[in-house]
């Protein structure tokens, strides 16, 4: 049984919460786990010393981790962590340093893991129409897709040691144009809600902007909404050819639900669709249905969201 | 002036259903194209050469049915077409996947590689940074926009808001959708394509060390409450907080 490393996911400067996922996804692979905890702040590893089932927490420090340089990330990581199989979560930067990393120590990886069995890795493709089992010979670096595995507790007080690393950044950031709204992006909310061509205009997207700023949601779309309307952007979509995503809960308005986007969003924790056409395929993927124009449902929505969270 | 390669991978249409047969997914039935990103990839390489001259090289790993997207590529306006190939290989793994192709772009003399963000089947995006990794270079991914010069201005998502990165070649970036149409092919290109040679090339796969075992259909999911009329939406708010406990 080799070591398994897993590499503590970096939001915003802190530990994400979805690392204790990742600890326990490496425990049902069996063998030692050491906890690295890429930072610019030694202290910032802290909040791993308490995950359970971790023999291990080390902070590698490095001034690459303020940046988003995949090749500085993978290589202070690759010169600072032990060898093992890898594990990182799925997050758009994490999947480039991690295929950085693998390919760095010359190992395959196998991205989006959703399920581990011993050495058998299972990951959605075709964005979830199907899934793929592997089988693993060895060591591998692998990433896994957050909300799937439950997190471990955290009563323990692990030692965290601290190792200094430098790293061979390539590409250099010339200016970051803020995001204009402090809305989520689709790719890290836990509740979304999307607009389809149903919704009539884009217009009429302000509408799902209320809602979703009542319960802290991001705003999706379907790919036909981004196709018709300019205003729609693609990063709103969510799909085979946008956004992958697995919420707590998805809020589908005026979509449909063709094959494209039921393969971006099915693994959703609950799915709520509102269609006026009670035909309409996305009807078979919800656990609550509500045949209804967006216009009568929406307001009700609204208003139940606001009373119940006041 | 920079010589620019594209890599491009045959993937299922994306709108088509899929189904498993005997623990693997049957595609006998399916229609094949290029991945979607990888058109964006493709558009961004034209552009590149178009900015800065040099040629553009399409380059795909697959047996001899993943010609027809190398034909696509060609009448999109690419110069060269190349298969990478042979028989003996079966499924690469990514180790394998990647080797093969830096064996090809370090025969090819490229400055430059362009690919989708991820592939539609896999969708794992795995190739473009690994391929850097081993090569050693510089790598982007994710991108939406991009200026060429001595290097590669990218625009690219990132925590804050959206990065424009320096990207210093040799490189390999990925490519999102972003505000690039990518052309049509005109009959003329489709007309030099069907006349051009695919150029074949081999390297050496190291042995996999994943492998698949098998595919599988997701589990179904239990059928769902329904309700009509918009006032219902009501009842629903007070399920996912008593019964989803979501809210």
């Amino acid at each position: 049984m080799t070591n398994k490393i897993v590499i503590a996911e970096l939001t915003k400067g802190t530990i994400n919460p979805a690392t204790a996922e990742l600890v326990s996804a490496a425990q049902s692979m069996g063998g030692e786990i050491t906890v690295v905890v890429p930072c610019t702040d030694a202290t910032t590893a802290d909040a791993a010393a308490s995950y359970d089932g971790v023999a291990k927490v080390i902070a590698v420090k490095s001034e690459v981790f303020a940046g988003n340089d995949s090749s500085g990330w993978a290589s202070a990581l690759d010169s600072a962590i032990p060898n093992g199989t890898v594990l990182c979560l799925a997050t758009a930067r994490s999947k480039d340093v991690a295929s950085r990393l693998a390919a760095r120590r010359g190992l395959s990886i196998v991205q989006d893991v959703v399920s581990i069995e011993g050495s058998n890795l299972t990951s959605p493709i075709y964005s979830g129409k199907a899934n793929q089992t592997v089988t693993a010979n060895g060591d591998v670096v692998l990433t896994v897709r957050a909300n799937v595995f439950n997190a471990v507790g955290s009563g323990s007080s692990n030692d965290v040691s601290v190792v200094d690393a430098s790293g061979d950044v390539k590409t250099a950031v010339q200016e970051v144009m803020q995001r204009a709204s402090a809305r989520l992006d689709v790719s890290e909310a836990n509740i979304i809600i999307s607009g389809g061509r149903g919704m009539g205009s884009p217009a009429n997207f302000t509408h799902l902007e209320a809602v979703a700023d009542t319960i802290g949601a991001a705003v999706g779309a379907s790919r036909a909404a981004v196709d018709t309307w300019e205003e729609i952007p693609h990063s709103m979509q969510v799909g085979q050819t946008g956004k992958t995503v697995n919420p707590n809960l998805y809020i589908a308005v005026g979509i449909s639900g063709a094959i494209q986007h039921l393969a971006g969003m099915r693994s959703s924790k609950y799915i709520v669709a509102i269609n006026k056409d009670a035909d309409a395929p996305i009807f078979q993927h919800a656990d609550y249905g509500i045949v209804a124009t967006w216009e009568e449902a929406l307001p009700v929505l609204q208003d139940s969201f606001s009373t119940l969270l006041g | 002036m920079p010589t620019v390669a594209v890599m491009i991978k045959q993937v299922p249409d994306t709108n088509a259903k899929i189904s498993v047969q005997g623990g693997r997914v049957d595609l006998s039935s399916v229609k094949m194209e290029m991945s979607p990103y990888d058109v964006f990839a493709v558009e961004t390489a034209l552009r590149h050469k178009e900015a800065s001259g040099g040629s553009v090289t399409a380059i795909t790993v697959g047996g001899a049915g993943s010609e027809k997207i190398l034909k696509d590529a060609k009448a999109m306006g690419v110069d060269n077409i190349v298969r990478v190939w042979d028989d003996s290989w079966g499924e690469l793994d990514s180790n394998g996947l990647q080797s093969v192709l830096k064996q090809a772009i370090e025969a090819l003399g490229v400055d430059v590689v362009y690919c989708g963000k991820s592939a539609a089947d896999t969708g794992a995006g795995s190739t473009g940074p690994g391929l850097a990794e081993r090569l050693g270079w510089s790598n982007a991914s994710n991108i939406i926009g991009a200026e060429f010069g001595d290097a590669v201005i990218v625009s690219m998502p990132v925590e804050a808001g959206v990065a424009k990165i320096s990207v210093p070649l040799p490189a390999v970036i990925s490519c999102d959708k972003g505000d690039v149409k990518p052309r049509k092919a005109n009959v003329k290109g489709i007309m030099m394509a069907k006349k051009a040679q695919v150029e074949l090339m081999t390297a050496t796969a190291p042995s996999s060390t994943v492998a698949i075992a098998n595919h599988s259909m997701p589990a179904a999911k239990p059928a769902g409450k329904t309700f009509e009329g918009g006032s219902s939406a009501s009842q629903v708010v007070q399920l996912l907080r008593d019964e989803a406990n979501v809210i």
